[in-house]
């Protein structure tokens, strides 16, 4: 019981005055060879003979190739604007209490989920082959008219990406502590409320990191479009290369811009978490002179 | 005092979940200006019952009365409607509830926290809402936290911060479940202090506890609940010297020893 007592005097220890570190032999070895590695692969693409780099350096700024890259932005960014307001409602509906509502937005999660994005982009691409006129009354439209390259493959990325984002959005809402709901509804929040200035907000710190998630991988599923000619980054870089056959370089410069795009991206969630990361923020702040800030 | 108004008027109210009936008929009155403590072992049905006065629950039977309405519905041409979800949160705002986790929304500062409520349920200005909250803060002693966010406060000053959220919409009746129960010692009478305080300023409340001293110094009448029914109701003193059931002696004793 009284420990101390039984402690030898000698167990007290002496600062040592030296520290000698272990060497880690086999993380020296490992990063050596990755290295290497590293450096060969890279060694064969610039000196390699087949690569034409004074072209790749000629397309980086070419203006077919630049147009590109604003419709791939463009279109990520209606795409995501899309999946995300529509895979919101998704998972309301999913987690209403409404069975109706319910059936619906599971059996449209399960639906679109199941079928390949680029089939969906060629379903809307074609869709006038099935609804040939769009309209009511005496306005009617050729569906062709409506549907152009960009919408076609914003409506086939967005319905689909609506469907991975409802059940990010859902996993958000779902961490939400259902005190904060209570409280929330007897002060009188009324249903709209509560979802919009408790549970979202809060659920946003869950949401984020999975929805850059999206956004990066939107970036790249773009380059699908190039099926149907939406001018895309892809498809920009393929219709320079079928002329001047270099393949290989407009493959690296439409690369080296996708690089770019998601860096940016990653980017743009690190300020977002940041934001919204007001439950991580260091204790300390309360500490401050909260007083002096009222002013 | 005792003619007061009603303000919470239970009569045979049942609650189940599932085939497990938790309130097996209450009958319980509280008026106006009243401090009502609730007492009674874990599982006997005090939270299910306070959830139910501010429809945070639906009642399988009986009926419930708060402020002469029948909860949950609408009275007109003799017909009781269903009320719309608009009209239910109608209702709340004039009842509070403190909870035991405090449930300050912890996305916003606690000024945020004062001010919100009054911006879209009582659809007060900004400013309006602002010089209220800072009065409220005030009187619970937390003027300096407004720009604080919830976690960065003790839990007592949590709780306060709280109260004073629940007062921001002007409730005319406040519900109370196991406010301290959450604290540690140390921090438990500064928010029975604020409670004290709201119940001299004639608020109605309705706290479920465990502090015995509490309810014997503030409370106008303590009920007892026991597995699901309301054993006992009487004056503190009447009920802590001379309980009359068996099983609020044994609560009694088990508490107070
Ligand atoms: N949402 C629920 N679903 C199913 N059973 C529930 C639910 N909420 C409460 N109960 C049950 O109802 C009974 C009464 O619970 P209640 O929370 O009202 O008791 P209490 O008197 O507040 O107890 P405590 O002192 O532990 O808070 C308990 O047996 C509990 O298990
Ligand atoms: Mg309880």
């Amino acid at each position: 019981m009284t420990g101390s007592r039984t402690v030898p005097v000698a167990s007290k220890r002496r600062t040592p005055t030296e520290v000698v570190k272990l060497k880690r032999w086999g993380r020296v070895i490992g990063g050596a060879a990755a290295a290497a590695l590293v450096v060969v692969i890279i060694m064969m693409f610039a000196t390699s003979r087949n690569v034409d780099w004074p072209v790749v350096f000629d397309y980086i700024g070419n203006a077919a190739i630049l147009s590109g890259v604003v419709v791939t932005v463009e279109l990520t960014v209606l795409a995501m604007v899309l999946g995300t307001v529509l895979g919101t409602v998704i998972a309301i509906m999913r987690l209403s209490q409404n069975p109706v509502l319910r059936w619906i937005s599971s059996t449209y999660v399960w639906f679109v989920r199941s079928i390949p994005q680029l089939v969906q982009i060629l379903f809307w691409y074609n869709i006038a082959l099935f609804v040939p006129t769009l309209g009511l009354g005496p306005w009617l439209t050729p569906t062709n008219a409506v549907i152009t390259p960009i919408v076609a493959a914003t409506l086939g990325l967005g319905l689909n990406e609506a469907a991975y984002m409802s059940e990010v959005v859902r996993a958000g809402i779902l961490s939400i502590d259902k005190g904060q709901r209570e409280a929330a509804a007897s002060l009188g929040y009324r249903p709209a409320q509560l979802m919009r200035h408790i549970v979202l907000p809060q659920a946003m710190r869950v949401i984020i990191p999975p929805s850059s998630n999206e956004v990066i991988g939107m970036l790249k599923a773009t380059s699908l479009v190039s099926v149907i000619g939406a001018a895309d980054l892809l498809t920009r870089a393929q219709s320079i290369s079928s002329s001047n056959f270099k393949i290989i370089e407009l493959l690296f410069v439409a690369s080296l811009w996708y690089i770019v795009a998601t860096t940016v991206a990653s980017i743009g969630q690190h300020y977002l978490e940041k934001k919204y990361s007001w439950s991580s923020r260091p204790m300390r702040r309360s500490s401050r002179p909260v007083v002096e800030e009222q002013v | 005092m005792s003619q007061s108004e009603i303000v919470v008027e239970a009569i045979d109210v049942q609650k189940k979940y599932g085939d497990q009936t938790v309130l097996k008929g209450i009958d319980f009155v509280a008026r106006r200006g009243e401090v009502t403590c609730i007492l009674g072992a874990s599982g006997g049905g005090k939270s299910t019952f306070l959830r139910c006065i501010n429809h945070l629950e639906t009642i399988d039977g009986g009926e419930l009365f708060v402020d002469g309405h029948l909860v949950g519905y609408r009275e007109s041409n003799g017909k009781l409607y269903e009320l719309k979800e608009r009209e239910t949160a109608d209702r709340r705002s004039r009842i509070g509830m403190v909870f035991q986790q405090f449930n300050l929304f912890s996305h916003m500062s606690i000024q945020d926290n004062l001010v919100q409520p009054q911006v879209l349920v009582k659809k007060r200005s900004a400013a309006e809402a602002k010089e209220r909250a800072q009065v409220l803060l005030e009187r619970v002693g937390l003027a300096d936290k407004g720009r604080a966010y919830p976690r960065e406060l003790s839990g007592g000053q949590q709780q306060r911060a709280a109260i004073a959220r629940t007062l921001a919409v002007d409730p005319q009746l406040i519900l109370f479940d196991e406010p301290t129960s959450a604290l540690d010692p140390e921090l438990v009478s500064e928010v029975l202090d604020v409670m004290r305080d709201l119940a001299a300023s004639g608020m109605t409340m309705i706290v479920v506890t465990h502090e015995i001293g509490f309810a014997r110094e503030v409370a106008d009448q303590i009920a007892f609940f026991d597995g699901g029914k309301l054993l006992e109701s009487a004056p503190p003193q009447q009920f802590l010297t001379s309980p009359s059931t068996d099983r609020a002696r044994n609560f009694l004793r088990r508490v107070l020893s």
